[in-house]
């Protein structure tokens, strides 16, 4: 095989380049396509955890707007804000659903929202995203099974901090079979926001909401 | 090769070379997704939409590309596609999306996507590659969806859990309870149970395989047995 010339090197340069160009613009394309479908989708999933977190008739406003923005790595696992989304009625604080990361899931981070009563029960806690084993960790979803439950009206005096581990640690909360990392980084999670909710409460119902 | 028939396309796509039973290609979402059968029909589909238009570009351009570019050129496309695919996924199966993660974008490294582009798509005309594209996904659908049926009927004792996330909300009554009060068998959730299912589909069609050639030598053998015997009559 002959060496190739240099016109023929900037011939297929150019044609990989000519390339890059077209799948760069279909991908361009249907993003821009389906851009708002997705943020559509997403919001929808958010609101339809909120509800399933607080119950629709316990706050009159709108939740899903009413958010404040809160940066708190050591608490809540991330280095991005996570938004809060703060449930009233008549004026009055009546939960805060905060988002959450837990960094040490099994397969990377796990994504959940915890809602906080004003009193500082758990309300519920639901996942949002994560990449658990299917079949294992994806128990944590409550379309799969009832573990994720076992949190509701659960709070920092019952059990004590001490208690909130999983069972296998001595703790309080089952594990699920086969998935003690994901049950792990979840009971974890669920404990530091209670934590910080502990420490933050009035600040986080006080602050004015983030568009 | 040129002008290969679009029937043999068919029967290699789906059977004599199968990329999941026969190939062996594309192993890794193949035993990560087909817990259940809504997760296998989901990346099939997928896949199988990826390989169609791949086939299809790749045939198209097949005369302008310099074989010194031809691998990235390839990989561009496929990528591109996959992309594509992920955000019309994200858009309109959103739960399904949020399901299958990381094995979306990870179908632009099942070979079985570029090994068809390389050693077909590349060298023959954009119907038989489509063609290909076609038999080649639904023969590697028809693997994830068998073992994503044989994994959950003996994983959770269901089949098709979970079609309302593909279907809508008319897909719950499809769910089958085949076996009620099921415990659930762990190992077949999990990747060994992955690895030990396909081991057993590709024993089933080995077994079909060799019943199959045994029928065919018996029926060209029998003519010839039939005239001995005349023969032998007559002497």
């Amino acid at each position: 095989m002959k060496a190739p010339t240099i016109r023929e090197m900037a011939l297929a340069g150019g044609l990989l380049m000519g390339f890059a160009v077209a799948g760069t613009a279909i991908v361009a394309f249907v993003h821009q396509r389906t851009a708002e479908r997705i943020a559509a989708n997403e919001a929808a999933a958010t609101r339809a955890l909120i509800h399933e977190i607080v119950p629709a008739g316990s706050y009159d406003n709108d939740v899903v707007t009413d958010t404040v923005t809160i940066t708190a790595p050591e608490a809540l696992g991330s280095d991005d804000p996570l938004p809060v989304y703060r449930a009233r009625r008549d004026g009055q604080p009546v939960a805060a659903v905060m988002t959450v990361v837990a960094p040490d899931g099994y397969n990377g981070a796990i994504k959940l929202l915890v809602g906080v009563r004003d009193n500082g029960t758990v309300a519920g806690v639901r996942v949002v995203r994560h990449q658990e084993t299917p079949g294992l960790g994806d128990g944590i979803e409550a379309a799969r099974s009832d573990w994720i439950t076992q949190f509701r009206g659960r709070s920092l005096q019952r059990p004590q901090p001490r208690q909130w581990r999983v069972a296998k640690d001595g703790g309080t909360f089952d594990q699920l079979t086969g998935a003690t990392i994901t049950s792990r980084a979840v009971v974890r999670a669920v404990r530091e926001a209670l934590v910080y909710f502990r420490s933050h409460r009035q600040a986080l119902f006080a602050r004015k909401r983030t568009d | 090769m040129q002008d290969k028939a679009y029937f043999d396309i068919a029967r290699e796509g789906l059977w004599t070379n199968n990329a999941g039973l026969v190939q062996l290609l594309g192993l890794c979402p193949l035993l990560a997704v087909s817990a259940t059968v809504v997760n296998a029909l989901g990346l099939g589909l997928a896949t199988l939409l990826t390989l169609v238009a791949s086939n299809l570009t790749v045939s198209l351009i097949r005369n302008w590309v310099r074989p010194e570019i031809r691998i990235p050129v390839f990989v561009l496309i496929i990528a591109s596609f996959v992309t594509a695919v992920e955000l019309v996924m994200n858009a309109f199966f959103h739960q399904l999306y949020l399901i299958l993660g990381i094995f979306i974008p990870l179908i632009v490294t099942n070979c079985t996507i570029l090994g068809r582009a390389e050693a077909f798509a590349s060298r023959t005309t954009p119907g038989r590659a489509a063609a290909d594209g076609l038999a080649m996904g639904l023969g590697f659908m028809g693997v994830l969806v068998a073992l994503g049926a044989l994994r959950e009927v003996l994983g959770q004792g269901t089949l098709l859990a979970d079609a309302h996330l593909m279907l809508g909300d008319w897909g719950r009554q499809l769910t089958v309870e085949i076996i009620p009060h099921y415990q659930g068998f762990l190992l077949a959730m999990l990747p060994p149970g992955a690895f030990i299912g396909l081991g057993l589909l590709l024993a089933l069609k080995n077994v079909i395989d060799r019943r199959l050639e045994d029928r065919r030598r018996a029926v060209t053998a029998a003519p010839h047995r039939a005239r001995e015997t005349r023969g032998g009559a007559t002497a």
